[in-house]
């Protein structure tokens, strides 16, 4: 009986935060194009609903009634089981993103190593829709993405241990708390820029959307898919998005904490705090993509490898050097 | 000259700068406008749905001169006239197949008594072929609904012709 319950309970605190998550994933796609409209002085997504705000709504229920077409020489399984892994990895990084003090679904003291994780394995869905769908188009875009996110995910990696070796845990709560003087961004500004720029790079925006480079490679990995199985991909994609934007702001902009500990700031709850980050850095993203154009994809390598991981690199070692001089060194 | 180029790599000026102007343009006033719930300004000339018009009194203009259907270069326009009982020449029959139409604005051009026009109203889709297949009684229903308009916008363009 009590197993029963703590099942429950469990089940009610994870709808507790996927429904938001899946909500806001919505908005945030409507949010996008009503920036990327509103630069390019259009009106965007205007019509459904109270400023189009239930577009994504609409569209969704445009996909689930569309036909799902499976190309006939693929391999059925693995094209199906792509976009569920999409979005499955793309939601199950959530669960330890902290939104308060105790707030957080899963307290684990290596949240940072799985959200890395994760994150990493998301490159296996559009590797398998890319393969399964036994055309050229796909496979191309497939083994690029797989290629760009590799190499974007070493310089995360590298200022992630920036960050780490600021804080002394790889628990997210803890990251948030040890910025309770000074966000990492100040300190850590360039950093906080490569992120930045990786984090557009790990999630395949614009300029760095090469998987998907319409006038090279029609859709890329998505060329084959339709109706819901394609939504898949798209909600897969917004909720990467969401999810560096939230990895953005607890690493670099102190997460739930409120920017000045003062009367009218502290009221506010920290949980909203994070989400006013989450979607400055979103509309950071959104604006981006209004203004630049694609990268070539040797461009593309040369930034990842050549600039972002040395000084990346270079950075780690200036930070271990002065945190060990000052013996600043985190000691738990 | 290496040097200034390395910093402004590393400082992103041109990303910034592009940034900044991305945010003047998002609060700029939009150039587009809600379609089908605002329309935009359509010039006198505007070459839209086709009409055939009457004179105050009731009368067809049409004289069956068959001026229209020859400059036609889509050969869209079928026109075949008999004597009336008054002894004037008057169309039976008044075809434009809009599918064929190429909207041109020759036959308004070629009509010596202002009879074909093409109104301002471009929002006639149909769903079947058939429909767009406007024989002379659509025609005339057309001139009779638009005669208002049609008749302000040949006044205004009038000292141009």
């Amino acid at each position: 009986m009590e197993y029963l319950d703590l099942i429950f309970q469990e089940t009610y605190k994870i709808l507790f935060l996927l429904v938001p998550v899946l909500v806001s994933v919505a908005m945030i796609v409507w949010l996008d194009r009503r920036v990327w409209a509103f630069v390019q002085k259009r009106q965007g997504p205007n019509v459904v609903g109270p400023f189009g705000l239930l577009q994504s709504l609409a569209d969704a229920l445009k996909y689930i009634f569309k036909e799902i077409i499976i190309p006939a020489s693929s391999n059925k399984i693995i094209f199906i089981l792509a976009p569920i892994i999409t979005m499955t990895l793309a939601l199950i990084a959530w669960a330890v993103i902290p939104f308060g003090v105790g707030q957080v679904l899963a307290d684990i003291n290596v949240g940072i190593l799985y959200i890395f994780a994760v994150s990493s394995l998301g490159v296996y869905g559009i590797i398998m829709g890319g393969w399964a769908s036994n055309s050229k188009y796909p496979f191309l875009g497939s083994i690029r993405s797989a290629a760009q996110m590799v190499s974007y995910e070493v310089s995360i990696g590298i200022i992630i241990i920036n960050v780490l070796l600021c804080v002394g845990s790889l628990n997210l709560s803890d990251i948030v708390l040890a910025q309770k003087d000074m966000w990492f961004v100040i300190p850590l500004f360039p950093m906080f820029i490569i992120f930045f720029i990786s984090a557009l790079a790990e999630t395949n925006r614009p300029p760095f959307d090469l998987p998907e480079a319409e006038a090279e490679l029609v859709a890329g990995y998505q060329t084959e898919y339709s109706g819901m199985m394609y939504a898949m991909f798209w909600l897969g994609e917004y909720a990467n998005i969401l999810l560096m934007c939230a990895l953005g702001s607890i690493l670099f902009l102190g997460g739930w904490l409120s920017p000045i500990e003062l009367y009218p700031f502290n009221l506010i709850p920290g949980a909203l705090w994070l989400i006013f980050k989450i979607l400055f850095l979103f509309i950071l993203f959104a604006l981006v993509k209004a203004i630049v154009p694609r990268y070539r994809y040797d461009q593309l390598m040369r930034l990842g490898w050549k600039i972002f991981l040395p000084l990346s690199l270079t950075y780690v070692v200036l930070t271990a050097s002065y945190l060990f001089y000052f013996n600043l060194l985190p000691t738990n | 000259m290496k040097i200034s180029r390395f910093l402004k790599t590393i400082f992103m000026t041109d990303f910034i700068g592009g940034l900044f102007i991305a945010i003047k343009e998002f609060f700029k006033s939009k150039k587009t406008i809600n379609y089908p719930f605002e329309k935009g300004k359509i010039s006198p000339r505007f070459r839209g749905e086709h009409a055939l018009r009457r004179y105050p009194n009731g009368e067809e203009r049409c004289i069956a001169c068959k001026l229209c259907e020859a400059v036609c270069p889509a050969q869209a326009i079928t026109i075949e006239s008999s004597q009336r009982e008054d002894g004037s020449r008057k169309t039976t029959r008044y075809d434009i197949d809009m599918m064929k139409c190429i909207y041109c604005g020759l036959c308004e051009e070629s009509c010596p008594v202002d009879a074909i026009v093409q109104g301002p109203n471009f929002e006639f889709s149909t769903e079947t072929r058939e429909e767009l297949y406007y024989t002379k009684e659509k025609l005339l229903d057309n001139g009779d609904r638009w005669e208002n308009i049609l008749a302000a916008n040949i006044k205004s363009d009038n000292p141009y012709r």
